[in-house]
């Protein structure tokens, strides 16, 4: 059995240090936003009373959404014995953890009071999906941990088929769980509850595969490492399908919000009148985030190099993911409250009109600082440990590999 | 008025004895004295922090306070209900009409088909099933026994799931520090916040301030009682008058009703 070596990236390169400086430069920015916010209020922030979640939430879900997908890598390779996956098992894990590190950061950044999180960690309402979502979130970070362990330990090698199934059991019900969040308000009719948990769970395995594929293609760049044409392609299909399923779902929770009469005011708002909100929709979320890298994708032929192509369809995919999240969680809030179905109201606090967001700068540092604090995880991870292959070239990951026009 | 609604509804005064209570105080803080020196600091220091902030009365399910308020008789221009409020619990505005806190507006209804309109105040509902309860991760936002909706400062982290779970809009967060703060209605930077149904004026028996202002100066429209009770006032006329709750489609058995709405 073909076994693969992995080794740390040597990490002593110029670029290597630029890279490092400046994502501890974003995430110093990061923690120093959260501090102005939390010494000032949030009424620096563009969030308000109408629209309480604002960007931060956004990335933080991103991150978190994403973090669940990136472990579908090692679970295809794990839990379904996927051969040509298997070797990417362990920069899967590593992504994973980093990713729900930084949502989780950004996430109690915000809070109003995060001086309190041990509240939060000590007071359970099991009521509360929130509640729900903090232990899953831990209990993720546990399963990696484990999952990552028995991976990298030879002497633990047997338990990876049963640690990987743990952890694909694990990130459903996450993912599940933080679909829930929104799922579960009665009052926004923006949020579906029967769609939102397939929903985040078809988002989470295309976001993910979209991060891992442009960190994979990334780290194998910087650190002269090979990789074949072949596993990229895969992947590609696979991000390809993803991407189809998460806009299929799109359809199906407009279409079936729009059955809903109360709920057609809302709809008419996000795919129609809502200004920048049906803008984003339409141009950032279905052509930029789903048709654009569909066709890149499933256009991709046998001898064209794929990593260019699959480059830019997971960054469109990931900016999609963005402005998906984008409209739901604040075009969600934006639209007013229906306390009165059939009435127009007005009042001094906003009812009855949709409610005007803007992010400051604080929130979008603290955002940025959350993706930047995921970037030095992983950079110093791939240097201090083993989590990439030594090469992923197509002979190393399948050795009945037939080469293609002479390529390895 | 509300003792006499509870003496009415239970036959006898449940206001507790103090002269019997600060027996058992003394008799606890010996007790400690004689079983355990080492805790004897907390153990006077308990019973006597007990005895000073004692309630007059036990906060039991057996009430369940509400508000009933006839739209026909909310003056659209008055927002007397909405000055008190704030006077009553310190909350001004800081000119950031965004982020300013409200625990009770008022609101005007437009029918599109024929243009008549009404006003009414709109605050928290203080729910049976309270969605802001049920979503809060830290049990901050619970409900008191007697269906009074509040938030523990001290545990709210500022999720702001709460007010993302409100049909009724009815929560705000504060979003800058306060200062000169009323002592019995504490508020906090980074925390969320709705009507107490002024708790505690309802704890030494008074009307919530809104309600008060409505009878004083406003149109009286406006009346606070215990819906449990089969007679008293707010129960009564809801047997007698059709009533409303807003949205009641969702099932939250909302606490304050309106009638012609």
């Amino acid at each position: 059995m073909n076994r693969t070596t992995y080794s740390e990236i040597e990490g002593h390169s110029k670029s290597f240090y630029a890279l490092a400086a400046v994502l501890a430069l974003f995430v110093l920015c990061g923690f120093f936003c959260a501090y102005y916010m939390e010494h000032y209020g949030h009424y620096i922030t563009g969030m308000s009373n109408q629209v309480v979640w604002g960007i931060p939430h956004v990335f933080a879900i991103f991150l978190i959404v994403a973090a669940s997908g990136a472990l579908n890598i090692a679970s295809i390779g794990s839990v379904f014995g996927k051969r040509l996956y298997q070797p990417l098992g362990r920069f899967s894990g590593l992504l994973a953890l980093a990713l729900l590190v930084g949502g989780l950061v950004v996430l109690v950044l915000d809070l109003g009071r995060p001086d309190l999180l041990i509240v939060a960690m000590t007071h359970y309402n099991f009521s509360s999906v929130f509640a729900w979502n903090v232990f899953l979130y831990i209990g993720f970070m546990l399963v990696i941990a484990v999952y990552l362990w028995v991976q990298m330990e030879r002497r633990m090698n047997r338990h990876v088929r049963a640690a990987a199934r743990v952890a694909f059991i694990w990130r459903l019900v996450l993912t599940t769980g933080t679909g829930c969040i929104f799922g579960f308000i009665v009052a926004r009719e923006a949020w579906h509850p029967l769609i939102m948990a397939p929903l985040f769970i078809a988002m989470s395995f295309a976001f993910g595969l979209a991060v891992y594929l442009l960190a994979l293609l990334a780290a194998c760049k910087g650190s002269n490492r090979d990789i074949g044409d072949v596993v990229v392609r895969r992947m590609g299909r696979l991000l390809a399908v993803q991407v189809t399923i998460v806009l299929g779902l799109t359809v199906i929770q407009h279409a079936t919000n729009l059955l809903v009469s109360e709920n057609v005011g809302v709809e008419r708002f996000i795919l129609l009148d809502g200004g920048n909100y049906t803008l984003l929709f339409w141009l950032g979320q279905v052509v930029t985030g789903s048709l654009v890298p569909m066709v890149l994708l499933f256009r991709l032929r046998e001898p064209q190099d794929p990593n260019h192509t699959v480059s830019v369809a997971s960054a469109l995919v990931i900016l999609g993911g963005f402005v998906q999240l984008y409209v739901l969680v604040i075009g969600g809030q934006a639209y007013p409250l229906n306390m009165f179905p059939g009435m127009e109201i007005t009042s001094g606090f906003f009812d009855g009109v949709v409610a005007g967001y803007t992010p400051s700068l604080p929130e979008i540092g603290l955002a940025l600082g959350g993706v930047a604090l995921t970037g030095l995880i992983v950079l110093f991870g791939i240097k201090l440990l083993r989590f990439l292959p030594v090469s992923l070239a197509n002979a190393a990951i399948d050795p009945h590999h037939v080469p293609h026009n002479g390529r390895v | 008025m509300i003792r006499k609604a509870a003496i009415e509804k239970h036959g006898t005064d449940p206001v507790f004895d103090p002269g019997r209570r600060n027996f058992l105080g003394s008799m606890a803080a010996a007790a400690g004295i004689t079983l355990a020196p080492g805790v004897i600091l907390y153990g006077i220091g308990k019973s006597s922090a007990a005895s000073a902030n004692a309630p007059t009365a036990a906060v039991t399910s057996d009430v369940r306070w509400g508000m009933l308020i006839d739209v026909n008789r909310c003056g659209e221009g008055c927002d007397d209900c909405v000055t008190a409020c704030n006077t009553e619990n310190g909350i001004r505005g800081h000119g950031r009409e965004t982020t300013d806190a409200q625990w009770i507006r008022k609101l005007t209804i437009s029918n599109p088909d024929n243009g008549t309109s009404k006003s009414l105040p709109v605050m928290c509902q203080h729910c049976a099933d309270p969605p802001c309860v049920e979503v809060c991760p830290t049990g901050a936002s619970f409900k008191r026994a007697d269906g009074i909706v509040l938030v523990d400062k001290h545990s709210c982290i500022g999720c702001r799931y709460c007010m993302i779970a409100c049909p009724y809009k009815a929560r705000s967060f504060v979003h800058e520090a306060l200062d000169n703060q009323k002592p019995h209605a504490p508020r906090g930077k980074g925390t969320v916040e709705s009507c107490t149904m002024c708790v505690h004026r309802i704890d030494s028996d008074r009307q919530p301030a809104c309600v008060e202002a409505c009878s004083d100066t406003g149109g009286g429209a406006m009346l606070f009682g215990d819906l449990n009770n089969p007679a008293s006032e707010i129960s009564k006329r809801i047997a007698k008058f059709t009533t409303q709750q807003i949205r009641a489609d969702l099932g939250l058995d909302p606490g304050v009703r309106y009638r012609n709405l």
